[in-house]
């Protein structure tokens, strides 16, 4: 039997209901108000009952409009790539600070595009995130942590 | 009201406020106008800059964006066929032929004007309704805001998902969930942060749309790339012909702008309902007003069937405000972002923003209306160079809308748990999308989870526990018959179409 992609989306969000309202149930919640008419479990609770109802319905009842993506048309390649280097850019952020991290993410990004015009890559990455957080520091006095650009005397 | 509107001015006419708006209303246009990203994405990349503003200013800056996202959206329907938001597909049912006929440039300008006049008289209803009904909201009781609540998420469940209810209540459902992650606001009680200190205030507001809807949109782009049903068809950007409107062509434009401003203001303040049922009610409407010549120029280059979906769209704008302002409630995923902006300013609207804030309440609305002029002045004449903006190649715009994203994100927090949670949310959304799972529910939901638990709370409190708060007061009576008429109505079309 084939199960159609909006079923199983279907039928992981109804497995993500029952944990979220196992979860729900195992809240603690203070002792006086274990049986007060409203704590902190009940509006979980409603959640997790309405969201196991509506994936049910939606895994029970035939689909009137089938939303069919033709796989060879997407690009998985790039997509992966993007979400790694993006993942590479979040671990790295705080260790060598926004300046570098974000002009590397950058030039990554568009070379793992398909760009190749290397100097056009260099000014999209570097000098416009110079020019970014002067605008936001400098101009706009909005904090951008950098301990690098601390360290060399580049910010205050 | 007349001082209101004076103080509204004086704030919106101050010289940062201008140039804020003309700043938001340029940056709108050029972000609305890249197809796949709307006027939601625009504001939510706005959020990290308004950071430093006072609350007028920042608002101000996110109204111009709006309009101007919009605006933009119809320039890549009229040039490109390809639709920057929802709210702009009419548009493309003869802005398109008119652009192909060497006439883009006079469709554009249709379009400009249609929106101007459609946000003007908007405007002046908004000017009109919303203090009144402001004093009519505050009879509202708690059990009248929960009812109002869930009826704001079963419409736009109904009206924004083309078709897919259960799918679009489920991710209502799912953006409840993702709301009630971090401290109970009553008790203090931590929920579904397993034991992760960085989940304990609760999942950000910016992160969610920057994930969704940003990020999402990002990657979508990426993902359908080698879709050849989604490439653009191209028509020159550079030659774009007069955009001079004459006699004829204004006299159409003038039958069809109060109606469609009226219809579409009306439809704009039903919650969920929104720009892109107001166009298309109005692209409809106007066919069925115009005689039979002018009936077969539909869908080939007609200028009232430009004309009317423009005007709508742009008067929902305005009408989706007044929920908004006067009740704290927004109706539509849009106007949900700029909830979230606003409760990040620390300021709750509602029927007491009015007494509490009238400089805001009143700023927001001249700035509406400044921004269309804006809109009107600066974008039109500007318009065959900004159109180049549509020609930037995917491979230079996509890391750029990610590196938005992530500065948003590392802005709030310095830390690199929420951008870790911002991708994997971001890929879960794309791999929804894929499948017509929307996500404007998903944003209301959120945004308006932790108000929808607290008036429960109330409303059960008061009631000790029984549910009869549903059908004690009239008002909360008939919202709830309002609600139980549109699921039926979902129910009901959906064995009417099978059978």
């Amino acid at each position: 039997m084939r199960i159609s992609p909006t079923k199983f989306i279907s039928l992981l969000f109804l497995v993500l209901s029952v944990f979220y309202l196992y979860t729900a149930y195992n809240i603690q919640v203070f002792a006086f108000d274990e049986n007060a008419p409203f704590n902190a479990r009940t509006f979980p609770i409603y959640l997790g009952w309405a969201g196991i109802i509506l994936s049910s319905l939606k895994i029970i009842l035939p689909e009137k409009i089938t939303t069919e993506v033709n796989h060879k048309h997407l690009d998985y390649k790039s997509i992966i790539y993007l979400i790694i280097i993006s993942l590479i850019y979040a671990a790295v952020i705080l260790k060598i600070g926004y300046f570098i991290s974000t002009s590397l993410f950058l030039f990554a990004s568009y070379y793992f595009l398909g760009e190749r015009r290397w100097g056009l890559m260099f000014i999209l990455s570097f000098p416009f995130v110079a020019a970014f957080m002067y605008l936001l520091h400098g101009l706009l006095n909005i904090y951008l942590r950098d301990p690098f650009l601390k360290y060399i005397g580049v910010m205050g | 009201m007349i001082e209101g509107i004076l103080i509204g001015l004086s704030t919106a006419l101050s010289l940062t406020n201008i140039l804020m708006v003309m700043v938001g209303c340029f940056a709108g246009t050029i972000i609305g106008m890249l197809p796949g990203l709307g006027p939601m994405t625009a504001i939510a990349l706005m959020i990290p800059i308004t950071y430093g503003f006072d609350p007028s200013t920042g608002l101000i800056l996110m109204a111009g964006v709006y309009y101007g996202a919009v605006f933009g959206g119809s320039t890549s329907s009229i040039l490109l066929n390809a639709p920057g938001i929802p709210g702009t597909v009419a548009t493309a049912f003869d802005g398109y032929p008119m652009a192909q006929q060497g006439k883009a440039g006079k469709a554009l300008a249709i379009a400009a004007y249609s929106s101007f006049a459609g946000g003007t008289i908007s405007a002046i209803f908004l000017l009109v309704a919303a203090p009144s009904l402001s004093k009519v909201s505050l009879a509202f009781r708690s059990p009248d805001y929960f009812a109002l609540m869930i009826l704001g998420l079963t419409a736009i469940s109904a009206f924004s998902s083309k078709g897919q209810f259960l799918k679009a209540m489920m991710m209502v459902v799912l953006g409840l969930m993702l709301a009630t992650v971090g401290q109970d606001s009553l008790s203090d009680i931590t929920r579904f942060t397993f034991n992760n200190m960085n989940l304990t205030d609760g999942i950000s507001f910016v992160l969610i749309v920057m994930a969704t809807f940003a990020m999402s949109e990002a990657l979508t782009i990426i993902f359908r790339g080698k879709d050849p049903n989604r490439a653009a068809k191209q028509i020159s950007l550079t030659e774009l012909g007069s955009i001079k409107v004459n006699k004829e062509e204004t006299i159409k434009m003038a039958k069809t702008i109060p109606r469609s401003s009226i219809l579409g203001f009306l439809i704009g303040v039903l919650p969920g309902a929104g720009a892109t049922i107001a166009s298309f009610l109005a692209y409809g409407m106007e066919r069925n007003y115009v005689n039979e010549e002018e009936k077969q120029k539909f869908g080939k280059g007609s200028v009232h069937g430009l004309s009317a979906p423009e005007t709508a769209n742009n008067a929902a704008c305005s009408g989706s405000f007044v929920p908004l302002l006067t009740l704290g409630i927004p109706g539509s995923g849009t106007t949900a972002v700029m909830l979230g902006a606003l409760l990040g300013f620390g300021i709750q609207p509602g029927p007491r923003l009015y007494q509490t804030n009238p400089e805001i309440f009143w700023s927001v609305i001249m700035s509406m209306y400044i921004g269309m002029v804006v809109l009107l002045i600066l974008n039109l004449p500007l318009i065959p160079y900004i159109a180049r903006i549509l020609a930037v190649p995917r491979n230079y715009l996509i890391p750029l809308i990610l590196f938005f994203s992530v500065t948003g994100i590392y802005l709030m927090s310095f830390n690199n748990f929420d951008i870790f949670l911002m991708i994997g949310i971001a890929v879960v959304a794309t791999f929804l999308r894929l499948y017509d799972f929307p996500m404007p529910p998903l944003i209301l939901a959120f945004v308006l989870g932790g108000l929808m638990e607290e008036t429960l709370r109330r409303s059960l409190l008061i009631s000790d526990g029984s549910p009869n708060f549903l059908w004690d007061r009239p008002i909360t009576l008939i919202i709830l018959l309002i609600t139980i008429t549109i699921v039926g109505w979902q129910i009901f079309s959906t064995f009417r179409k099978k059978s």
